[in-house]
């Protein structure tokens, strides 16, 4: 009876080592909705090679010249860039801007520190269609020409709360002590976030940059509302997209975009790891 | 030389400027455009007086309030369906993957490189007439025609916006299970509780503000989507977001559109601020 209890209880122990341990095949399940994830890609993968002119099966031949005719159209290759462009100034000002406000909140104490706060977080909470409206009728009010610039504007909108997280997040961790040791030594406080705050806190803005860069480099929902005559590659999509023609070279720019994307990924992991 | 103290209107002052230039004013020009009487397109000059007749409109038009039904419906549903499916995803990931859990998030992640319209586009050819499912049951001698529900129906718009929310869904619950401490598993474990119990009991109720955040960051984007039922759903599968959008593009009437996407907010912000009530993350954090 009591060997019996001693072993229960040790058995207990056993599994209370492996806590999570469960008999549930959930391995399984993550390798199931990995192959679910990347099926979709796969497919256009193989389409990009392919000589259909539509998206359907069966496949008819092999072929490279989707990819030529990508580098051969100026329009596509114009609003790949118009992407980068957009993606790198809403990152770089959503970074700048998030960071302020995440230096800010966690660093002082002041009348509104919650409302600057919410206010930075909120755009989480706003649908991408309401959100369009909103600054299309500023843009309006205030007869400015809608533009990339005004996307960018956009976008770093949406982008600023991911990145006011992302460094909220790495500066709650540091200690104060540092920059107050750098002031100690004669720094002004903007010199000591400058020399002290900002090297240390550089992967959470290397990482903060990335997601906001993504959020505005695929984004199209937002992006209809605010663009001119310029598309970026999202928005000439969606038009080509609901207008049919071309798909496959369309598909085959998106997989140069993706692969790019992917290396740009593994190049700041691998940047990450290996300081 | 400049303190901490003085340093602090130069960290408030820029993003302050920005969010209330670029996001408050323009939310309060929503509100204002929907008080106008007029229809079409606006001269944003013209003198006016408010009034309620869109909110009217909105009110008599069933259709319309069809349509916020259904999308909200869709947003639940979508995100219920995501949250579940990335639940055991992101537990996967935090217990079980162990040194591995680096690569199984970056190779959930990597989709993400893709772009979205096109992962749109690809369901459209796996759920098609003439697609991946139609081939495959017909080649098997199931079906003789193809099934043209699989396409240009709400059914393929809930599934493909399930498929491309599920690892965002389940980078918020992933956090949180990653920042439960093992030492309250293994203190249930030692007062007897089986792995269901200490599942139930502790790795749930502390997992659950990411699960609610997981629900959300699905929900809101969801809720005003227009692009993924253009795509994919075709007439039949068009929702709400896509009559602000319409009233914005082509059918051009503003303060109409301005109420439809007031109304949306307020249905999205009352469905954040019920949950966080329902929940109380307060007790939950204590």
């Amino acid at each position: 009876m009591t060997a019996q209890r001693a072993a229960r209880i040790g058995s207990r122990r056993r599994s209370a080592i492996g806590v999570g341990r469960t008999r549930l095949p959930l391995g399984a399940f993550y390798g199931a909705m990995l192959v679910l994830l990347y099926l979709p890609i796969a497919i256009l993968f193989v389409f990009s090679f392919s000589t259909n002119a539509r998206l359907s099966f069966p496949l008819e031949g092999f072929t490279l010249d989707r990819y030529a005719d990508v580098l051969a159209d100026p329009s596509l290759l114009g609003a790949a860039r118009n992407s980068l462009i957009v993606g790198a100034a809403a990152a770089t000002a959503g970074t700048a801007l998030g960071t302020l406000v995440a230096l800010a909140t966690v660093r002082f104490r002041f009348r509104g520190r919650a409302v600057l706060l919410g206010l930075a977080v909120l755009p989480l909470i706003v649908p991408f269609a309401v959100m369009g409206v909103a600054i299309f009728l500023l843009l309006v009010s205030l007869d400015i020409p809608k533009s990339l610039l005004t996307v960018a504007m956009g976008h770093t909108v949406i982008a600023m709360p991911f990145a006011t997280l992302i460094v909220l997040a790495r500066l709650s961790g540091l200690d104060p002590a540092l920059e107050e040791a750098a002031m100690d030594l004669g720094a002004s406080y903007p010199m000591a976030l400058r020399k002290v705050v900002v090297p240390l806190i550089g992967t959470a803005l290397l990482s903060a940059w990335l997601t906001c860069f993504v959020v505005s480099f695929d984004e199209v929902a937002l992006a209809n509302f605010l663009v001119g005559g310029e598309p970026t590659f999202p928005v000439m999509l969606y038009g080509r997209l609901r207008f049919g023609g071309q798909l496959p070279v369309l598909i085959a720019t998106a997989v140069l975009l993706m692969l790019a994307s992917v290396t740009l990924i593994l190049l700041a992991l691998r940047l990450r790891r290996n300081p | 030389m400049l303190g901490r103290r003085g340093t602090l209107p130069l960290l408030v002052g820029p993003p302050l400027v920005w969010l209330a230039l670029l996001f408050v004013a323009p939310l309060f020009l929503i509100v204002a455009y929907s008080l106008r009487p007029e229809s079409g397109v606006v001269n944003p000059a013209e003198a006016w007086s408010p009034s309620l007749v869109q909110y009217g409109k909105v009110v008599g038009t069933p259709a319309f309030l069809r349509l916020l039904g259904v999308s909200t419906l869709v947003a639940l549903g979508v995100a219920a369906a995501a949250t579940l499916l990335a639940y055991p995803l992101a537990y996967f990931l935090a217990f079980r993957a162990r040194s591995r859990a680096t690569l199984f998030l970056a190779l959930l992640l990597v989709p993400f490189a893709a772009s979205y319209l096109l992962r749109v586009m690809a369901w459209k050819l796996i759920l098609g007439p003439v697609g991946a499912v139609n081939s495959l049951l017909s080649a098997a001698g199931l079906i003789s025609e193809p099934l043209d529900l699989l396409l240009y129906s709400r059914a393929a718009v809930v599934i493909t916006l399930v498929y491309v929310s599920i690892p965002f869904a389940a980078l918020p619950i992933l956090a949180s299970l990653q920042r439960i401490e093992r030492s309250h598993l293994e203190a249930a474990a030692d007062l007897g509780a089986g792995p269901w119990t200490r599942f139930r009991r502790v790795t749930l109720p502390l997992s659950l503000p990411g699960t609610l955040a997981a629900f959300f960051i699905v929900f809101i984007p969801t809720i005003g989507e227009y692009v993924t039922p253009t795509l994919i759903g075709g007439t039949g599968g068009i929702m709400y977001g896509n009559l602000i959008q319409d009233f914005f593009g082509r059918a051009g009437n503003w303060p109409l559109g301005a109420a439809l996407a007031l109304i949306m907010l307020v249905v999205t912000v009352v469905g954040v601020l019920v949950a966080l009530r329902a929940i109380d993350l307060r007790r939950l954090a204590s």
